[in-house]
């Protein structure tokens, strides 16, 4: 694997049938199909989310339970953290010194683990309004949705803590390189999700 | 694949009671079957589904199953025929048959292979829908006699049947007036089971907190058998009903005698009912609580189903 | 901490009477003797596998040479080894139940009913899990890569590691069999029978945590097939070049990626509403098992095609190599198959259509199920057209297929039949059902994985099977399979319900009399095939086929040696069209020294798929009997391995150009010494795997 083969990184269906196809093509090609495989599992997480919105029964529902302010702080975190994300995979493009990219890929790790910070205060708030998810389906289909969510995050953050040892070890080189890239669609991926978590569990259940 | 036993025969046999066959035709029917006669030896066995059919129900659906059946023969039929027939025409040992070996696709040939399925499918697609809608379970038949409502609640390895215009209940027991139609509403006190009378009518599921409905008629007076199909645990294979079908006066004399049994179902008896068990004998009870199938429902699933629920009902 | 404490600490709910032994010994009745047998069969076979081992000096080699290889055809052969062996047991539990139907007539039989239960439920989560998927990915496994041309899989690691977790989870089924129960809820496994509140016990834990594993194994099998397949082509492979197996793999690849997300929630949910008292499909508090319902199906329907697409590409290509003819219509195949994985994800509903829909939903997922059948008959006529002005030759794998064609439209026709609400509501969950989907996995599935398995065996083995007991166990296969399973079809529509331990119409029972018959005639049928590799095995001398094309077949892996060296390709082919392999064989332009040789690149071998698989199973028997320090600890295992993996560079062994060479000269040499043979010839031990080509082609 060399170089020059990572000047590619999309979704490429038709150019593989002449050219050898180098290992970076395949392997980021893989990845895009394990996000889809993973967009499934949440769109039918979220499909469940939307049956069991009114199987309250008795417990805490959306108006109860939501707080709008720090899901709001919530997504300018992650979004945030998507930016600086970028900013680390210029900084490993250009930058000759890998100072750029750790820092960014520090700053990102900060991020998301703020974010960790934040959800775990959210949940913590609503377990003391009662609103746990052995109370009812809508609470059940509530904690299977968005810790779903936060614990890829969390393994967002434990890959970012991996790639920054890599990186020690290693320098960047091209398999870090291509390790990180991967690390890079997982986690644009995650704040995808997170604006569907949003706009469909906090908002809507905010305004309803 | 005679229709014209007498009813009695094909009759629902509980497990406890089923007596055993005269021992001739067990024996002979044992010998045939183990000598691969069995057009002979288990004809009977098809009276027990829904081509034994004992109501309009079941006779609409076995018209649909014949025309179903008769359109696939054509399906089948050139399969196969052509299949043995290219298999050994040109079997390698045959040195007069043609060989192309570069020949690998025609377009008449193409349109032979895309066009009639397509075109069967869509002839199926007609029977269906219509079938779907003439037969749909919860389509009050037409009839001049108003309904017989009868709600169901499945249980653990039982079958509850309350009759609310009567203030009667009965288990492991259906019984109703030939000739005029039954509207059963369902759920469940466990776990999901199926309601199935083959001679009568299609199945329906039954599942807690939720109601679904089903409605049959039997032309005549008659006993079929009832059953859950649907795994439910360890006395599942025993959860198997008589259906009595009797004439109006038999139907009346039946409820009296339900009346005088003089137990009364409300939640109490209905919660030790509803433990897990196999009755060996029907039984009923002569008094219901008002409205108790609906306080069963509400015992389940609280809140999620409320909007499903009434829409069901 | 008291005594119960710590107990319950390192052995969580496991006790003396999670063994069968001790529950026979406590109820000493035949049922549990049976599980008691069943059990010590497991541990006993266990145990003979570590005498033998250690008896021939096998350990090594076993681990050094097969679990941790990453090389794609050996794992490809372990798949199907995985899928024998499980095939064995849930066969064997397929005669005991047919023995008990028709013994338990008004009468108990020879098992109770929570055996029974179990016996279901093991016997279709095996076939379906561990037996169907693991022989289809081998056999994807081992066929796709040679046939476009490339040295491995995308990611041989994951591939190990998908292999590996299939594995864990076929152990924790077994392991079910000797500690305590397995679930007695079906392969379908519907709550609330399932939930907690109706099975406290551990029986649908081991059926959560071995489907789960095997759905993540068969997740990454998917991404992987599917990455090689339009990643990793040779030069000139072109989509439309690929032989059709590929086509069916590349189809079921995707079913695979999109399909097992379905699953993989339905049983979390289900674990989560075990486990923390979650409410998604519990009768109470707002759970609704609908969801479960549909969720389950929407894996369930695609999956039934994930079974079933390879075997069509089995057929296509064994019908096209022993009609010893170009495939008919290979367009329209190609297009088929899409329309089936398309078409497989509209229909789901069809399994419920008895939960109380509305008509008219009913009459939209009925008629999009029916137009399923429109590209599967045009599968079906194109192989019967590629017959046409063919030279047919009727070896096993071929009568495997014939059988196929014939028995297969019965079984799609009894679909078409259930795809039609009204009669769906009467046949539903009766043993017409059971007819219909052995029907369709039997003939379907199976044959063409017994015809792929047949067909394949002398490029991997290097040595052809017998054909004599190959054909004896066709004809065990074909009767066996009529007597067992069309008289089910009369029993269904005699309103027998399935899952029954015991029934009470004697008219039922002639019946049931010949289906039993009909299984012990397919026990037999597999007891064949291994007697068929025994006896191949002894003569193999005679059977060799070293130069690799003992069928005079068509596509690029037919090209190579058999057994193939472990890089496959001593140089990357380069294709022009289809049927490549024919075509060069026509022109004489095969069976070529390259130019020059170049150094190869191998994966080296790697502990992390067994270290995964085995943490992971740990994981999940630590989970079903709630000892959570070894879910843990297996869960923590499993992913600091797969983290230290990733800080290995060195992964690659290169084998020199001059080995390389020296290999490929040695196997020219023996080319040139073979006698090409004519096809009337090709069961006899004259065939060493040249062709004689047959006759001439001419060049279009
Ligand atoms: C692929 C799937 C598959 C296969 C092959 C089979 C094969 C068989 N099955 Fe079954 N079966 C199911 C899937 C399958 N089954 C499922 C999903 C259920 C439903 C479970 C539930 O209710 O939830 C079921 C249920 C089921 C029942 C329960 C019916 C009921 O509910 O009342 C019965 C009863 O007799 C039965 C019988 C048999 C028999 C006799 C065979 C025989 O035909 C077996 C013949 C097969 C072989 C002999 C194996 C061949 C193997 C190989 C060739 C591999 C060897 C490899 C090498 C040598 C390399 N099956
Ligand atoms: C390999 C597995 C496999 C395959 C290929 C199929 C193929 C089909 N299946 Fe089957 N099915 C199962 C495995 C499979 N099934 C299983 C395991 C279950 C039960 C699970 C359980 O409950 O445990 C099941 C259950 C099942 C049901 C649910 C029934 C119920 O629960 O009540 C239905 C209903 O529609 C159905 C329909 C069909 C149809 C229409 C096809 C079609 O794809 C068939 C198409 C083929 C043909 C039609 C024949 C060839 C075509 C021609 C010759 C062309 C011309 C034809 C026409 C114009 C009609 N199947
Ligand atoms: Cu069943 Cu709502
Ligand atoms: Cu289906």
């Amino acid at each position: 694997m060399s170089g020059p083969q990572l000047r590619h990184v999309g979704l490429n269906l038709t150019g593989a049938d002449t050219l050898e196809p180098g290992e970076a093509e395949s392997s980021l090609y893989g990845f895009w199909i394990f996000l889809m495989s993973d967009a499934v599992l949440f769109a039918l997480l979220f499909a469940v989310y939307g049956t069991q919105l009114a199987a309250t029964a008795g417990a805490p529902g959306p108006q109860d339970v939501f707080e709008i302010g720090p899901a709001f702080v919530e997504t300018l975190i992650l979004l945030t953290s998507s930016l600086t994300f970028g900013l680390a995979a210029i900084a490993m493009k250009y930058d000759r010194t890998r100072t750029g990219l750790v820092v960014w890929l520090c700053v990102s790790l900060t991020l998301g683990i703020a974010f960790l910070g934040f959800e775990l205060n959210d949940f913590a708030t609503m377990a003391s309004k009662d609103a746990t998810p052995d109370r009812s389906g809508f609470l059940s289909a509530f904690f299977a949705l968005v810790p779903t969510h936060g614990l890829h995050v969390t393994i967002g953050c434990l890959w970012i803590v991996v790639m920054l040892a890599q990186i020690a070890t290693f320098g960047p080189d091209d398999r870090v390189k291509l390790n990180l890239l991967r690390l890079g669609l997982f986690w644009h991926f995650l704040d995808i999700v997170w604006i569907g978590i949003f706009s469909v569990v906090y908002l809507q259940g905010v305004l309803r | 694949m005679t229709g014209a036993r007498p009813m009695s025969r094909t009759a629902g046999r509980r497990p406890a009671a089923a007596a055993a066959w005269p021992g001739r035709t067990r024996a002979v029917a044992v010998a045939l079957g183990a000598l691969g006669l069995l057009p002979l030896g288990g004809c009977g066995v098809l009276d027990h589904g829904f081509l034994g059919a004992a109501g309009p129900v079941a006779d609409e659906t076995r018209s649909l199953f014949y025309t179903v059946c008769v359109i696939l023969i054509f399906v089948a039929g050139p399969v196969l025929v052509l299949t043995p027939i290219f298999a050994w025409h040109y079997r390698l040992s045959n040195t007069k048959s043609a060989y192309r070996p570069q020949w690998g696709f025609n377009w008449p040939l193409e349109g032979f292979i895309w066009i009639p399925p397509a075109i069967i499918v869509v002839v199926l697609a007609v029977f269906l829908w219509r079938g779907t809608h003439r037969l749909d379970p919860y389509k009050p038949l037409a009839a001049d006699a108003s309904p017989v409502e009868v709600q169901v609640v499945a249980l653990d390895w039982k079958w509850l049947f309350i009759y609310p215009e009567e203030g009667v209940a009965s288990v492991d027991e259906l019984v109703f007036p030939a000739g005029r139609p039954v509207h059963l509403s369902l759920t469940s006190g466990t776990v999901m089971q199926s309601f199935f009378i083959p001679q009568l009518a299609g199945q329906i599921y039954a599942m807690a907190g939720m109601t679904t409905q089903l409605n049959l008629a039997a032309h005549k007076s008659g006993r079929f058998r009832g059953e859950n199909t649907q795994f439910n645990g360890m006395g599942f294979q025993n959860q198997k009903f008589p259906v009595l079908a009797e004439s109006e006066d038999g139907y009346r004399a039946w409820l009296a005698r339900a009346k005088r049994s003089g137990k009364t179902l409300d939640m109490d008896a209905y919660k030790t009912l509803s433990a897990r068990s196999v009755q060996a004998q029907p039984s009923q009870f002569g008094s219901v609580a008002p409205k108790l199938f609906k306080s069963i429902l509400a015992l389940d699933d609280a809140g999620a189903h409320a909007a499903h629920k009434e829409a069901k009902q | 901490m008291s005594g119960d404490d710590l107990w319950y600490w390192l052995l969580g709910r496991l006790d003396a009477k999670a063994l069968p032994f001790v529950r026979a010994w406590d109820h000493p009745t035949l049922s549990e003797f049976i599980g008691a047998g069943a059990g010590a069969m497991v541990v006993i076979g266990g145990i003979a596998m570590v005498v033998l081992l250690t008896w021939m000096r096998w350990w090594r080699p076993l681990f050094l040479d097969w679990l941790t290889s990453l090389d794609h055809k050996k794992i490809g052969i372990m798949y199907v080894v995985i899928a024998a062996v499980m095939f064995t047991r849930a066969l064997i539990e397929a005669v005991l139940m047919r023995t008990q139907q028709s013994l338990a007539i008004n009468a108990p039989g020879i098992v109770a009913p929570e055996h029974f239960a179990q016996l279901f439920s093991t016997h279709g989560t095996i076939m379906i899990f561990f037996m169907a998927m693991p022989f289809l990915t081998g056999l994807i496994n081992y066929v796709v890569p040679l046939q476009i041309g490339t040295r491995d899989v995308a990611f041989p690691l994951l591939n190990s590691i998908s292999l590996m977790l299939t594995a864990g989870g076929a152990g924790l089924v077994m392991v079910s069999l000797a500690v305590g129960d397995f679930s007695t809820g079906g392969w379908s496994g519907y709550p609330p029978y399932t939930g907690k509140a109706f099975q406290p016990g551990v029986g649908p834990d081991y059926w959560i945590w071995a489907v789960t594993l095997s759905s993540l194994g068969t997740t990454l099998s998917g991404l992987n097939f599917a990455t090689t397949i339009y990643k990793k082509r040779c030069p000139g492979m072109h989509l439309m070049r690929m032989p059709l197996f590929c086509w069916t793999a590349l189809c079921t690849s995707v079913l695979m990626i999109f399909a097992m997300p379905p699953l993989t929630l339905a049983t979390a949910l289900l674990a989560l509403d075990r486990y923390a008292d979650f409410h998604f499909f519990t009768n109470d508090l707002g759970g609704n098992m609908m969801n479960y319902v549909n969720l389950f199906w929407l894996f369930g329907h695609p999956e039934v095609y994930i079974l079933i697409l390879p075997a069509f590409g089995v057929y296509s290509e064994v019908i096209s190599a022993f009609s010893s003819k170009e495939l008919y219509g290979y367009i329209s195949l190609v297009l088929a198959t899409m329309a089936i994985g398309v078409l497989s994800f509209t229909v789901w509903l069809h399994h419920f259509f008895t939960m109380g829909q509305s008509a008219d939903v009913n009459a939209v997922f009925g008629i999009a199920t029916m137009t399923i059948a429109v590209p599967t008959g045009v599968k079906i006529y194109d192989w019967i057209w590629t017959m046409f002005r063919g030279e047919v030759r009727f070896t096993a794998p071929m009568l495997f297929s014939l059988a196929f064609l014939v028995t297969f439209v019965l079984g799609g026709l009894s679909g078409i039949m259930l795809a039609v609400p009204p009669i769906d509501y009467v046949v539903h969950n009766t043993v017409f059902l059971v007819a219909h989907f052995h029907n369709v996995l039997i003939p379907g599935l199976l044959y063409g994985m017994i015809a792929g398995y047949m067909y394949w065996f002398p490029k991997a083995f290097g040595f052809r099977l017998d054909e004599r007991w190959g054909k004896i166990s066709f004809v065990c296969w074909v009767a066996g399979f009529y007597l067992a399973f069309m008289p089910l079809y009369v029993l269904g529509l005699g309103g027998m319900a399935r899952r029954s331990q015991a029934l009470f119409e004697p008219d039922y029972r002639p019946w049931l009399i010949v289906a039993v018959l009909g299984a012990f005639l397919l026990l037999a049928g597999l007891a064949t095939l291994f007697v068929q590799l025994f006896v191949s095995v002894r003569n193999r001398e005679a059977n060799r086929v070293p130069v690799g094309d003992p069928w005079d077949a068509r596509s690029l892996e037919w090209s190579i040696p058999a057994p193939p060296p472990e890089y496959n390709f001593a140089t990357i082919p380069h294709v022009d069209r289809r049927d490549v392999f024919y075509w060069r064989k026509a022109e004489e332009s095969t069976y070529r020294a390259a130019e020059r040789y170049d150094d190869i690149a191998v994966p080296k071998n790697s502990w992390i798929g067994p270290i995964v698989g085995f943490a992971g199973a740990i994981c999940a028997f630590g989970l079903v009997w709630h000892i959570w320090w070894m879910a843990i600890l297996g869960l923590v295992f499993a992913w600091v391995a797969v983290i230290a993996r990733s800080f290995v560079r060195d992964t690659h062994r290169i084998v020199p150009a001059a080995e390389v060479e020296a290999r490929e000269r040695r196997w020219l040499a023996e080319v040139e010494r073979a006698r090409p043979i004519p096809r009337r010839l090709e069961e006899t031990p004259q065939n060493v795997g040249l062709a004689e080509p047959f006759p001439a082609p001419v060049p279009a």
